[in-house]
């Protein structure tokens, strides 16, 4: 028996339903209907951005070895729902083997991000040479609570590609979900609520980006803000995002991984520790 | 001239209706407050908080800090009120008398062996008009919640009466902590012996104890004011603290206020909160009216 699923959306790791009371429908390409999801509002938001701030001490305090095996293990759940991940890709319009595909590069690109985990601190950390009795040196921290707004196509890997680097580095997330195509983004709710991932760490929204990205951009608690390009809302979300001087980021090309979608959404601090002399490579420090 | 029991005036043994007192609370959470009148109510709460600091790590500095912030809540935003009272231990009184100076924020002390209450009553009295000579103009004393519920309800009462006489012009408020009185019926019979032995104000919490101020046991108080004031014309104050923390709830208590008593305990004279975070969820709450945006801490004062 085929049973209508209610997708509903994810926030402080439990799934309520919108505040709103609002829902939409989502249809195949012959348009029938496949299913209703919730159309959040900027009330939602604002719980998802409360739930994920109140989890960032946590997570980011949590070691970075942690965190990669953490990720690792969303990878294992992820892939042991292989088979319902696909039938949503197909449903919502694309092929078999494009379905495949996308699955397939979505479980790598988790892989390729737990190793990371440990890693990129050291990486793009670094001594500085300064002309004074001083031991300097920049270390990344996380920025704090991130808003997102997935990419419209490609709803599963271009989900992971920006959500996973964020929390890679301790960061926390609220994600605006493909608007078209949200239903991967609500399964992959339910893999990270099996995967270890503490609750408020991935808060996931669906609705229309209109909506959640201006609610997002304005909010004084988001310290940054990520997407792929969204064409003449890019230009409002950028003022909006200046009153508490957010960080803004538009990825041309969110289907990518690299080492720069987890170092830029990292601040970094740089600390003056006073030595007794200048050494030269082998100082005492 | 201090008060004495009379059992037949207090053991009335009202008994108080649990599930009534559940659905009519969540009433209360139904109302649709408005902007204009949300603005004015959050507002009012702030100008409600006894701003609280008890906690054994206390400093001087740490009672100065939150002085100033008694008197500047966030002067970003004009025509905001102070809060009523700080609140805090006899040992600091006189820090925050000096840091305080002339300002209408008023010293709400705690006394008799807060939290527990666990003391002779000579040591009880002495640590209350120590912190009246240190100039606290309001006193937050315990009952013996022990004796209360041994049933030894004149010794609570006696006690009440004792401390009522040191406080002097300082204003008595009686902690019942409810969270260890087990019962509404126990709370509501507390709440009557308090009244009846003289206190100016009565205070569900220490906030040392969960539960602390919910709402089923503001309103078995409130209902316990309200019974006397129709029986003598007297008012008494009511206090809720611990627990409230978000403005939200601060408005719900507002709202049970009114319908319960009326307008005229609707100010600082009459209605307090006892809190220490909610002073900075009200100010974001009332950016938020006032910019339109969700507010973050990192712009407030820490508290």
């Amino acid at each position: 028996m085929n049973i209508l699923k209610t997708y509903k959306i994810y926030i402080g790791g439990a799934f309520p339903r919108t505040e709103s009371g609002r829902y939409y429908p989502i249809t195949d390409s012959k348009g029938n209907t496949l299913a209703n999801v919730c159309l959040s509002s900027r009330k939602d938001v604002r719980n998802a951005v409360v739930a994920a701030r109140k989890a960032f001490g946590g997570w980011s305090e949590k070691t970075a070895f942690n965190r990669g095996q953490i990720l690792y293990r969303i990878a294992e759940m992820l892939d042991g729902r292989k088979g319902q991940f696909i039938d949503e890709l197909v449903l919502q319009g694309i092929s078999k083997s494009k379905a495949d595909k996308e699955f397939q590069q979505s479980v790598d690109r988790l892989v390729y991000y737990a190793g990371w985990a440990d890693k990129y601190q050291q990486i793009a950390s670094s001594v500085n040479p300064v002309s004074s009795s001083h031991f300097n040196f920049s270390a990344l921290e996380p920025m704090g609570v991130i808003g997102i707004i997935a990419p419209q196509e490609n709803s599963l890997l271009g989900l992971i590609s920006l959500v996973i680097p964020a929390i890679c580095g301790g960061n926390t997330v609220v994600v605006a979900a493909s608007e078209s195509h949200p239903l991967c983004s609500v399964t992959f709710a339910e893999v990270l609520h099996s995967s270890d991932v503490p609750g408020g760490v991935v808060n996931i929204l669906t609705g229309k980006v209109a909506e959640l990205a201006p609610a997002l951009a304005a909010h004084m608690d988001v310290n940054a803000l990520v997407s792929s390009d969204l064409g003449e809302l890019q230009k409002p979300l950028a003022l909006s995002c200046v009153e508490n001087l957010k960080r803004r980021f538009t990825y041309m090309n969110s289907d990518q991984q690299g080492l720069n979608f987890v170092t830029d959404l990292q601040e970094v601090k740089t600390t003056w520790h006073p030595i007794e002399s200048i050494g030269g490579a082998t100082s005492s420090y | 001239m201090i008060k004495t029991f009379d059992p037949n005036n207090m053991l009335s043994k009202i008994t108080v209706d649990k599930v009534g007192v559940e659905e009519r609370v969540a009433r209360f959470q139904t109302r649709s407050i408005k902007n204009e009148s949300k603005l004015q109510g959050l507002k009012m709460v702030l100008n409600m908080i006894d701003l609280t600091t008890l906690e054994g790590k206390d400093t001087p500095g740490k009672v100065q800090q939150m002085c100033y912030k008694a008197q500047h809540l966030h002067d970003v935003q004009p025509d905001l009120p102070t809060v009523a009272a700080v609140c805090v231990y006899p040992s600091m009184v006189s820090v925050a008398r000096k840091a305080l100076g002339n300002s209408s924020v008023k010293i709400a002390s705690v006394s008799t062996a807060f939290p527990s209450g666990q003391s002779t009553r000579e040591i009880k009295i002495s640590d209350t008009k120590f912190a009246v000579d240190q100039g606290a103009d309001e006193i937050d004393m315990v009952i013996s919640r022990g004796k209360f519920l041994a049933g030894e309800y004149a010794f609570v009462f006696d006690e009440i009466a004792a401390i009522k006489e040191a406080c002097g012009k300082a204003r008595l408020k009686v902690i019942l902590e409810t969270g260890e009185l087990s019962t509404l019926d126990n709370v509501r019979l507390a709440s009557d012996i308090a009244i009846h032995a003289g206190a100016d104000f009565i205070k569900t919490s220490t906030g040392k104890i969960q539960p602390a101020a919910t709402m089923q046991v503001t309103y078995t108080m409130l209902m316990a004011i309200k019974d006397y004031y129709d029986k003598t014309g007297i008012m008494v104050g009511m206090k809720p603290a611990g627990g409230i923390s978000t403005s939200k709830l601060a408005l719900h208590n507002l709202v049970m206020v009114k319908e319960v008593l009326g307008n005229a305990w609707l100010t600082n004279e009459w209605f307090r909160f006892g809190a220490s975070s909610l002073a900075n969820d009200v100010l974001m709450q009332i950016m938020k009216s006032t910019t339109g945006l969700y507010q973050s801490s990192d712009y407030f004062s820490i508290d």
